[in-house]
């Protein structure tokens, strides 16, 4: 016979990947796609639009980086309400994780866009290219390079946030744990089987890392900074 | 015919260019020499419109833009102008995640809208021309420097352009690799290719140009065919930059 705390976990486990399969991943990958397009536009606007735009873009980024993710949560699902707007608990830790990576993202896009060097544009407009055909050509995928390890770090890290969703009654992993504790008195072994698992999709998640660098890295990189 | 007129450039308050003039005749290789920060880059790339010169006209063939002080010129008439010309730069710019026949293609098919299989045996004729058709998959830091600026002219001449610009096409390579290069360009230059270049390098000059324009701050000091302005220079600045040139 299984000892109690081993049989709990292979009890537990079914429940647990199936809110992980069913919200967990949707909210990531979702969130993760969105909020990376919110980036590249944040980011362009930063670097390349006019004031009034540049200012707004810097507010929001502003807002987002100093206030906590949890905070900025309760205000979109339990704060709105208050002024007539109500949403249900998955799209409101969407658009809260979407704005989140977008804020984060934008600095990481801005920073590794600007890392091109010059000559670069240079090149591209040399032979006829116009601003978007140099943007998309030559400097986003030379970009998309320096950018994988910063931005596997948000994916990474929002893959763990996404617990955060269930202090809003999203039924993800981590509130499928805690319904479990609420009828089994277990809290020990479900969170430690809740923390396994987490672990399990980060170290997936490097490892893809890993070969994504490879294949990005099979160029050699910026040849200017070689020489 | 290409024909600046009256180019000025400021950067800031930095007058780089102070009202150049020149015509350069195409089927031939016009160098513009120089001492360091006399302007000769800045009106190389002020014919490309890499740099958008502050007053002043430039015209290739039946282009023309003219230039006003605090006036924006529209994309379009700036593309229009560039697409006369190819450039090669001193440090390569090859697009390093591309391979070397990619770098060819890339201004055919995504300005040009060339065929993929039409883009790629013009590409591939061009490496055949610049000797270097059997690095045609090689990605471009593999290539040495001599290699890479031959990959460079092939890119410039691709979507054969009416002129083609070099900006110190050879100060970034040892004797040997300059060698290569200087191969390719005076072939070129045999075959009839309109040059404008920008250069250091007076074995480059006397080998291939036809032309000299002497510039030193700013400003057209003499101008004329190479073999007097080299063999034979009237203004006493010009003597005494080419006796430290060939001093060297």
């Amino acid at each position: 016979m299984l000892p109690h705390w081993l049989q709990l976990m292979l009890d537990s486990l079914g429940p647990l990947l199936w809110a992980a399969l069913v919200f967990t991943a949707p909210l990531t990958l979702l969130s993760f796609v969105l909020g990376l397009t919110l980036g590249l536009v944040v980011a362009l606007i930063r670097l390349f639009a006019a004031w009034p735009f540049t200012a707004i873009v810097r507010f929001y980024v502003w807002i987002i980086r100093g206030t906590p993710l949890l905070v900025q949560l309760f205000l979109i699902f339990y704060g709105l309400p208050s002024v007539g707007i109500v949403l249900d608990a998955f799209p409101a830790a969407l658009i809260g994780f979407t704005l989140n990576v977008g804020a984060y993202s934008s600095e990481i896009i801005r920073a590794v866009i600007a890392s091109v060097p010059k000559g670069q544009w240079e090149a591209a407009y040399s032979i006829g290219m116009n601003w978007p055909q140099a943007m998309r050509r030559t400097i986003l995928p030379q970009a998309a390079r320096v950018a994988v390890p910063p931005l596997s770090n948000t994916f990474i890290s929002l893959v763990k946030d996404t617990s955060l969703a269930a202090a809003i009654t999203v039924p993800e992993m981590f509130q499928a744990a805690q319904r479990i504790v609420a009828t089994t008195y277990e809290p020990l072994i479900l969170y430690i089987e809740a923390a396994l698992i987490y672990l399990a999709l980060s170290s997936i998640l490097s490892t893809l890392q890993v070969r994504l660098e490879e294949r990005l890295n099979r160029y050699g990189g910026f040849l200017e900074a070689r020489s | 015919m290409i024909e600046l007129t009256d180019i000025e450039k400021r950067f800031g308050d930095n007058l780089v260019l102070q009202g150049v003039s020149v015509r350069i005749a195409e089927g031939g290789v016009t160098a513009l020499v120089g001492p360091s920060g006399g302007g000769k880059s800045t009106l190389l790339r002020c014919i490309n419109l890499l740099e958008i010169p502050t007053s002043g006209m430039v015209r290739i063939g039946d282009e023309a833009l003219t230039f006003h002080p605090g006036q924006k010129v529209g994309w379009a008439s700036v593309q229009k102008l560039r697409r006369q010309t190819g450039m090669v730069f001193q440090n390569f710019q090859l697009f390093p995640h591309r391979t070397a026949i990619e770098n060819i293609m890339e201004g055919l098919t995504t300005v040009l809208k060339w065929p993929q299989e039409r883009a790629r045996e013009r590409a591939l004729s061009l490496l055949e021309k610049v000797g270097l058709a059997h690095k045609a998959d090689a990605w471009p830091a593999t290539l040495s420097g001599g290699q890479q600026q031959r990959v460079a002219i092939a890119r410039a001449l691709a979507p054969s352009p009416r002129v083609l610009l070099c900006d110190e096409p050879t100060s970034a390579l040892d004797p040997e690799l300059s060698g290569e290069v200087v191969d390719v360009l005076s072939q070129l230059a045999r075959e009839g290719t309109t040059m404008v270049m920008a250069t250091h390098d007076l074995r480059l000059a006397s080998k291939i140009a036809s032309e000299v324009v002497f510039l030193e701050a700013g400003v057209v000091v003499e101008t004329g065919p190479a073999a007097e302005v080299f063999g034979n220079p009237q203004r006493e600045r010009t003597k005494r930059f080419i006796t430290t040139l060939t001093q060297k």
